[in-house]
């Protein structure tokens, strides 16, 4: 290594790994429903696809990606829950990869609910 | 890339606790899972926590499992790492309140008060790889100092800080570097001391083992500042995982060329080497340690010179304790003011301390100079066991003395300990409660420098043995109200005459013990009896004839065949065979044995 540009380059790859390991009572947390029937239907490449594209933009200082259990709604599944401190929950169901990553660009770094994804959207009776 | 990372404490305190068998059972189990690809197990160091060892904590959602069995790792992984469900029954019970939430660490009692900048990579960061440290912002010190600064304007930077010492006398950091620094040769040498010797510190290992390259960086800013392109850390052969992480750290550090020639472009060159003691307590004296370095038997040398003039080889040296270097970094990238706002008047920033003895959590903390006594027992060390009351707090170690209960509100800062015949020392901090002999334990430090000691003078070579030996009278009941004299005169002796600082601080412990508990001194003389309990010689057991149900347990569980009696009839001790050792009140369902 001969320059700090090197070093800024190696603390830019390494720090949103690094970062995540901190306790920030502010954090968006962005948690995954990983239970049997998450799982089943197709929880996990969901929690990956949101755990990378969190660390690619760097945002782990101000984010958490997590897994929870089951929540009662298992006919949505897989659902992905955003609670921004301050804020109202926000729940997305019958999510996919490619909806996960729309979730990301649009709410999480744009700061808009994406509504159509939302429970609130679904036609419940 | 990995959504979550477990860490796993690989400290002496939860190696030894198995920590590195539950590191492998937990990366098979992942594997298992078919997680592999998305968690990341990383070994780091100390969290400080050692009595609740093995520790792990899994990001990001911060959850704290303690005293962790190979067995729990199934269910972990199975249920936490996969599902989400955290294993509640093995979360470090502070962090669930009684409503059933789980809470964040930094809240807890034993967190909240510390303040972590010598810790705060440890129990994050895996010390083996140098990314990581980077990644924390690592090197950028260096980088500032080598590129934006004067070696005269990091010396100012440290004067301003007010850091001092953290080895123990306290001497101003920035001060030491600037003579060091005006005194020209061909050859300067930076010398790092961990040769951590205190009988129960363990600050500068759990340094060493989280995060050695805070040390390294620190000394090639020193060699900058005072124009020294070697450096030796004297670290003791009996710290081997300490030794290892070291031995990679400067192996990736002169791999990235942040060690070596030419660092950074600058033209600067620094290199470090190790040097291991062989665990030697009077190495750890700079003179000696630099005697030692040099290949020579480890004996201390009179000052002046000092070492900023005449230190390794001749040449002008610096020498300055792992806590002190792994603070400086921080100073440089935060200035002085930061650390200049933590502390008191005169004791900047923060101080690392083991916590020992007779409290709850055994372990590491990082607290703000200026935190009391008070605090830093009944808050974050949670107190004394068994409901037993605090007697006196040991500082320093065999240098150091005994804080009595009347002085639990101190602010602890190095002036306020020496003020009570007590001092800072290297962040040993050991609890003693009412069953603790004060008596017993000034014999104990004194045991301990006899040994310790390297004969070199007179006075700490035979004036410690005198002492000794006069302890023992006292602790066998043998002694008379004027050996008590001759020991402090004795004291006085010694600390006025020794050459170095070991025979100087050695009569502390007496001294301060006489200070606070002169009537359990007496006790021992006069009465010939130890309240606490403790001296052999002044005790004999005794069974109550009321009490005594005749159940011969305790005739059937003693070693030395001392208790005579027959089923359901009152037994008695043979007061010529009993060996003291206590084994009937341990096993006595009654309580009807007794010792006075």
């Amino acid at each position: 290594m001969k320059s700090l540009a090197e070093l800024k380059a190696i603390r830019e790859r390494v720090q949103s790994q690094v970062s995540m390991r901190a306790e920030d009572h502010n954090h968006i947390r962005v948690v995954v429903g990983m239970a049997t029937c998450g799982i089943a239907s197709g929880a996990r490449p969901v929690l990956t696809t949101l755990a990378n594209a969190v660390q690619e933009k760097g945002l782990t200082d101000k984010i958490a990606v997590t897994q929870t259990g089951c929540i009662g709604l298992c006919q949505y599944e897989p659902i992905v829950e955003v609670m921004e401190p301050g804020k109202e929950k926000v729940t997305y169901i019958k999510m996919n990869p490619d909806k996960a990553l729309e979730v990301v660009e649009r709410h999480l770094i744009g700061g808009h609910v994406v509504e159509e994804y939302t429970l609130n959207h679904a036609d419940i009776k | 890339m990995y959504r979550s990372h477990v860490l796993v404490c690989g400290g002496t305190g939860c190696t030894s606790s198995g920590s590195q068998q539950i590191m492998e059972t937990l990366k098979k189990e992942i594997e298992k899972n078919g997680l592999s690809d998305e968690v990341a197990v990383v070994q780091t160091g100390c969290h400080g926590l050692c009595a609740l060892g093995p520790i792990m904590i899994v990001y990001p959602d911060a959850t704290f499992y303690s005293m962790v069995k190979v067995e729990d790792i199934p269910e972990i992984v199975s249920e936490h790492l996969l599902k989400g469900r955290v294993v509640t029954r093995l979360l470090y019970k502070e962090t669930v309140s009684p409503a059933g939430k789980i809470k964040a660490l930094s809240d807890t009692d034993f967190y909240k008060k510390q303040h972590r900048i010598a810790l705060r990579n440890c129990g994050i960061i895996n010390p083996e790889v140098i990314d990581e440290y980077i990644g924390t912002g690592g090197y950028e010190a260096l980088g500032k100092v080598l590129t934006e600064m004067t070696p005269d304007e990091v010396i100012q930077l440290l004067l301003d800080s007010g850091l001092r010492g953290r080895g123990g006398a306290g001497f101003p950091t920035g001060l030491k570097w600037k003579l060091a620094k005006q005194n020209e040769a061909d050859q300067k040498y930076v010398c790092c001391n961990a040769d951590e010797g205190d009988p129960g510190a363990f600050m500068d290992r759990s340094i060493l083992e989280g995060d050695p390259h805070a040390v390294l960086e620190a000394m090639a800013i020193a060699g900058y500042a005072i124009g020294a392109s070697q450096g030796y850390i004297y670290v003791r052969a009996e710290y081997p995982i300490a030794v290892e992480r070291l031995r990679i750290a400067i192996g990736q550090a002169r791999e990235y060329g942040l060690l070596g020639k030419n660092i950074f472009d600058t033209g600067f060159d620094f290199d470090i080497d190790l040097r291991l003691g062989a665990g030697a307590f009077v190495c750890g004296e700079e003179t000696a340690l630099m005697t030692s370095i040099e290949g020579k038997r480890g004996e201390p040398r009179p000052r002046p010179p000092f070492p900023a003039q005449k230190g390794l080889f001749g040449k002008p040296s610096i020498l300055n304790n792992v806590e002190t270097y792994a603070n400086i970094p921080q100073i440089i990238l935060n200035g002085p003011e930061w650390f200049a706002s933590m502390g008191t008047e005169k004791s900047k920033g923060t101080k690392v301390f083991a916590l020992g003895g007779k409290i709850h959590n055994t372990g590491l903390v990082e607290i703000p100079m200026g935190t009391t006594l008070r605090e830093v027992i009944e808050e974050i060390g949670g107190g004394i066991p068994n409901g037993k009351k605090f007697k006196a707090a040991q500082t320093g170690g065999p240098s150091g003395g005994c804080i009595p209960a009347e002085h639990f509100d101190i602010p602890i800062d190095y002036d306020n300990l020496i003020s009570i015949g007590s001092m800072m020392g290297s962040g040993g901090l050991i609890v003693m409660d009412e069953d603790d002999c004060m008596v017993d334990i000034a014999k104990f430090f004194l045991e301990f420098t006899v040994e310790e000691s390297c004969g070199k003078c007179t006075p700490c070579r035979i004036g410690t043995k005198r002492m000794l030996e006069i302890l023992d009278k006292i602790t066998k009941g043998t002694a008379v109200m004027e050996d008590l004299d001759k020991l402090e005169e004795l004291c006085y002796y010694i600390k006025e005459n020794s050459l170095c600082g070991l025979g100087q601080t050695a009569p502390n412990p007496v001294l301060s013990t006489l200070r606070y508990f002169r009537s359990e001194y007496e006790a021992h003389i006069k009465e010939k009896r130890c309240p606490a309990g403790v001296c052999k010689a002044l005790l004999s057991y005794h069974i109550d004839r009321d009490k005594c149900k005749g159940c011969t347990l305790c005739a059937r569980n003693c070693p030395a065949d001392a208790i005579i009696g027959t089923v359901k009839n009152p037994h008695i001790i043979d007061q010529d065979k009993c060996i003291k050792c206590g084994t009937c009140i341990e096993k006595c369902k009654f309580g009807a044995i007794y010792k006075r």
